[in-house]
């Protein structure tokens, strides 16, 4: 039963990969097992809750019904992709600042989301988050702190410094 | 209510004031990890070269096994190991059962001759990889005798229903009555005696993430070394052991991340047991881990799913004297955890109630259904909603408002400790605060002068109500007291902390169960040794220690963790503090008795200026220990085993359940809801929730754990349910159908706090994790009874789905423009 390995280039977080997959493989299991990026998570295998969330081209889709090869040739943003180093996107800061996650297992996705909601809709309204969250399913927060931090993130990455000078780096936590 | 002379109660504590770190909402020491999505959960750690199992299904309710050929599956590239139920059980023991009479109804690891719901395991594949795995899986060929399943739980008590286990004779698998004060009595002198008949469906955690378990079995030493996001019960790896037949001190369970778990992590051995079987079988790494089918058909944690039958003793002036169960709870096709829900459920039967007697019957049938576990209330939540439902049909009947109704039987500040009638104590608390704080933020007055206005448009607005309690703290007590023999004493279910100060003064706390499921137990234990030692909280390190050759603990569970790790790092830090006073005194000579605590060192009373801090005085403990008497070794390293602070014995005749789960924390929740007649649809336009879970330790957090235990029980009330169809078919085996709310479902919350410290434990800290699951169906469910009561409907079965609502509004005669 083993298919013909098929060649792919991802690019992944801005790093270009060449890979030789099987065409029934899932992206993200590539992601995870080939690629050594654990951060995009599977949670319901059907679509439905919104944990493997990553960036095709700039746009959310769901790691775990797309197929490796359907990303081939494009690029691919991971939650592996957001801290700048030591220092945390502010969307992080701000997950972490308003208690945004519990388990944390929802976070890389719902954090991909977030992303894609503040490109599109740089300045939303609550309800705009609201709205653009409930693609994805948390568990644990009952989303009211993610909402919070989304709308408290929005203006600082319109903003020329984004940085929150009182949130600690990896080092210090 | 017995009037023997019970234990004497624990010292009463008082408690520090002027706190720097509990009570202070910081940024929670897990989290970086997480955001930066290197959490480390189970499936992170499999490492190249592990095998990977999956397991084959039953499709069928209930059927016999008749053949199973695995020739084609085993001949596959890839595949190490086809492994049937039957050979299963003789590679490994049955499962770690606490249910009655586990022999009658045992429970293995795979289906051996017949299966017994849809989705138990018949059998596992172990293979390169999972989709090796899958592949081989749809080549085994399992011939079934299908046989009638059971399906309804009342039916399946019905003389002549199917047997779900043959060696049991029926399908009741426990029956019990408890009586507590005088019930007869009680309901003779009732002006009224209010009546229902409840029905609450299965629902579960469901956790984003499933279970699963890494094992690798050493064949040279016969260790086995295992990750497992579950087994929380560190203290009971023995019966693992046993169950795979090796002995317990060469078993080593590593603490793992849970990715939520609501309760539904709470000791899953089977993934374990399945991992480890084939690592054994096979001699290399073999991971098992769920996918969502597996979880959500087969991972014995459905949620209570029960009958009620119910009387309420009430008089004229709204005084409620007894309370009369009797409820059937649908078990599925095992009962792992006995009937420890209900006796959960006994230890706040009354509620916030002067309630003088209760009589409590539970029958537990077995149908073809997955079995039931745990669920964030542990039966708890039913009563809850059970009680408000019967406190709301009482003032409906006697024309009371909810509020009056409830003030009017509720415990006052004075009376505590208060000892309900099962014999259980309700350590402090102070409703009348806590209602009125949930009546000012929840604008109850406007609300009711809105749905005024809504009813005269037409609209259906109604406010819900209830005032609720939140057990924490469990000793075992709740799952053995249902037995006359064996007896046993009472279990202290401990918790341990290891601290550690190195040379430079650094503090790491190490933690010895499976800790981590979604709550803060590194954020807590840092804030506590924070306080305790005046550092910042986000420079003390957590680390785990394993199961093998660690110190007792059990684990989270029935909101435990925060009041026994901090009474663990209480005790383990007066020993270093005693510890570091008397190494201050040498190298200052001076008495220890003239030294205080001050600012993260010792210094002599009333010369500041003369000091050591902890990193001089560890230096000194580290390296210079010759400095010392004979008899100071080392080293600035203490632990601490914290047992239970407060149960006791049951009585011989059970007549008085002893003290189980004393400290009692308590909610009044507010939701505003709209109810569509037409379409059955309930809108939720505002929530307020006031908790009093005693002293808190990090607002933020516990203020978390009421939103999302509010959210999960918004689906509890309104969405969620693990549905059997009448041929034991489950229709829910995905979140396409199995509902869970999102954002657009959950409202943003009002949380209010009242804090009524318990005078028993650290701090007077109560527990709260599990609280808004606790109350939220309970208020919904007041709240579109409310909404709907000018058509005299009155809903009783939860989920309240749409074709539910419509049904009970049809049948209550209202016509709509619908069909």
């Amino acid at each position: 039963m083993t298919e013909e390995l098929q060649e792919i280039t991802l690019t992944v977080n801005g790093r270009r990969h060449v890979l030789a997959v099987q065409p029934r493989r899932l992206l993200v299991d590539v992601l995870r097992d080939d690629l050594g990026l654990p951060g995009t998570h599977i949670g319901c295998e059907h679509g439905v809750c919104g944990t493997c969330t990553v960036l095709l081209d700039d746009a959310s889709v769901r790691a775990c019904i797309t197929l490796a090869v359907q990303a081939d040739g494009r690029s691919v943003r991971t939650v592996e992709g957001l801290a700048d180093g030591m220092r945390l996107h502010p969307l992080q800061e701000e997950f972490w600042d308003k208690q945004g996650l519990q388990c944390g297992y929802c976070t890389p996705g719902m954090l991909m989301r977030a992303v894609e909601i503040l490109e599109q809709v740089p300045d939303p309204t609550p309800d705009q988050v609201r709205e653009g969250i409930a693609s994805n399913l948390c568990r644990c927060t009952g989303y009211q702190y993610i909402v919070e931090a989304v709308l408290a993130a929005a203006p600082r990455m319109r903003s020329e410094n984004p940085w929150d000078p009182t949130v600690p780096t990896e080092a210090k936590a | 209510m017995t009037t023997t002379a019970r234990p004497p109660a624990p010292p009463v504590r008082s408690h520090p004031e002027n706190r720097k770190w509990v009570g202070k909402s910081i940024r929670r020491v897990e989290d970086p990890k997480f955001l930066r999505g290197r959490g480390g959960y189970i499936a992170d750690l499999v490492r190249p070269g592990t095998l990977h199992a999956a397991v084959l299904r039953s499709p069928h309710a209930h059927a016999r096994i008749v053949s199973i050929d695995t020739d084609a599956a085993a001949a596959l590239d890839g595949v190490y190991a086809v492994v049937t139920g039957a050979q299963a059980a003789e590679l490994t023991e049955p499962l770690p059962d606490f249910g009655p009479d586990p022999a009658k109804h045992t429970w293995r690891c795979l289906a051996v001759d017949k299966v017994r719901y849809v989705g138990e395991g018949v059998a596992v594949v172990v293979a390169d990889d999972r989709y090796l795995a899958e592949d081989a899986l749809a080549l085994i060929d399992v011939d079934y005798d299908p046989l009638p399943p059971v399906v309804d739980p009342e039916r399946a008590l019905d003389a002549g229903a199917p047997l779900v286990h043959e060696a049991l004779g029926s399908n009741l698998a426990y029956e019990r009555t408890f009586d507590f004060g005088d019930v007869d009595a009680d309901f003779a002198a009732a002006d009224l005696v209010v009546r229902d008949r409840l029905r609450w469906h299965r629902s579960g955690g469901q956790p984003l993430e499933t279970v699963g378990a890494i094992a690798d079995f050493d064949p040279s030493t016969g260790q086995l070394t295992a990750h497992t996001n579950s087994l929380s019960f560190t203290s009971y790896l023995f019966m693992v052991a046993n169950t795979l037949r090796i002995p317990a001190n060469k078993l080593d369970i590593h603490q793992v991340p849970a990715g939520g778990s609501f309760g539904s992590k709470l000791f899953v051995t089977k993934p374990l047991v399945l991992a480890a079987m084939c690592s054994r079988l096979v001699g290399r790494p073999v991971v098992y881990l769920e996918d969502r089918v597996d979880n959500i058909s087969n991972c014995d944690h459905h949620g209570s799913d029960r009958v009620y039958d119910v009387r309420l003793a009430v008089t004229r002036d709204g005084r409620i004297r007894g309370i009369d169960i009797d409820t059937v709870d649908d078990y599925g096709a095992y009962i792992q955890f006995g009937v420890g829900h209900h006796g959960n459920a006994l230890a706040q039967v009354t509620g916030p109630y002067t309630i003088d007697s209760v009589r409590y019957r539970v029958r537990a049938a077995l149908t073809n259904k997955n079995q039931q576990g745990a669920y964030r209330g542990f039966g708890s939540e039913v009563n809850n909603w059970m009680l408000e439902q019967m406190v709301d049909k009482a003032a409906r009947e006697l024309g009371m408002d909810p509020v009056q109704i409830r003030r009017r039987n509720f415990i006052r500040p004075d009376q505590f400790p208060y000892f309900i009638p099962t014999g259980n104590v309700y350590d402090s608390g102070n409703y009348d605060a806590v209602l009125d704080q949930a009546l000012e933020i929840g604008e109850y007055d406007r609300w009711r002068a809105e749905q005024t206005q809504a009813r005269e448009e037409g609209r259906y607005l109604g406010v819900g109500l209830i005032a609720a309690q939140e057990r924490s703290v469990f000793s075992a007590t709740e799952f053995w007291f249902w037995f006359d023999e064996p007896g046993a004493p009472v279990t202290s279910m401990p918790e341990s902390v290891t601290l550690n100060v190195d040379a430079t003064g650094g503090i790491t706390a190490t933690l010895y169960s499976c800790a981590f499921w979604g709550n803060s137990p590194e954020t807590m234990v840092a804030q506590l040794v924070a306080e305790e030692f005046d550092c910042d909280p986000h420079d003390v390190s957590i680390i785990y220690h394993g199961s093998q050759g660690g110190l007792p603990a059990t684990g989270p569970g029935g909101s435990r963790t925060t009041v026994m790790l901090a009474g663990a790092v209480e005790g383990a830090s007066a020993k270093i503090k005693r510890k570091a006073r008397r190494a201050a005194s040498e190298l200052m000579e001076v008495d220890p008795d003239d030294l205080e605590w001050f600012d993260g060192g010792y210094q002599v009373r009333g010369v500041p200026e003369q000091r050591k801090t902890l990193g001089d005085i560890a230096i000194a403990l580290h390296l210079f220990k010759h400095s010392f008497p004979e008899d100071v070794e080392s080293g600035l390293e203490e632990s601490q085993v914290f047992d239970h602070p407060y149960t006791t014995m049951p009585s011989a005749d059970r007549k008085d359940l002893g003290v189980f789960y004393p400290f009692m924390g308590h909610a009044c929740h507010v939701p505003v809801v709209e109810v569509d007649i037409a379409t059955g649809e309930v809108r939720i336009l505002a929530y307020a929730a006031v908790h009093d879970c005693g002293t808190l330790v990090n607002p933020r957090s516990l203020a978390g754990h009421i939103v999302g235990g509010t959210a999960q029980g918004i689906g509890t009330a309104l969405y969620e349910e693990f549905v059997y169809d009448d041929t034991g078919q489950l229709i829910t085996s995905s979140f396409l159908d199995y509902s869970i709310p999102t954002a657009m479902e959950v409202p943003h919350l009002r949380i209010g706090h009242v804090e009524t410290p318990s005078p028993y434990t650290p701090h007077g800290i109560k527990g709260g994790g599990e609280g808004g699951r606790m109350m939220a169906p309970a208020a919904l469910n007041a709240a579109v009874n409310d909404a709907l009561a000018p058509l005299g409907v009155r809903v009783t079965e939860l989920p309240m789905t749409p074709d539910r609502l419509r049904a009970a509004i049809r049948a209550a005669g209202v016509v709509t423009g619908g069909r």
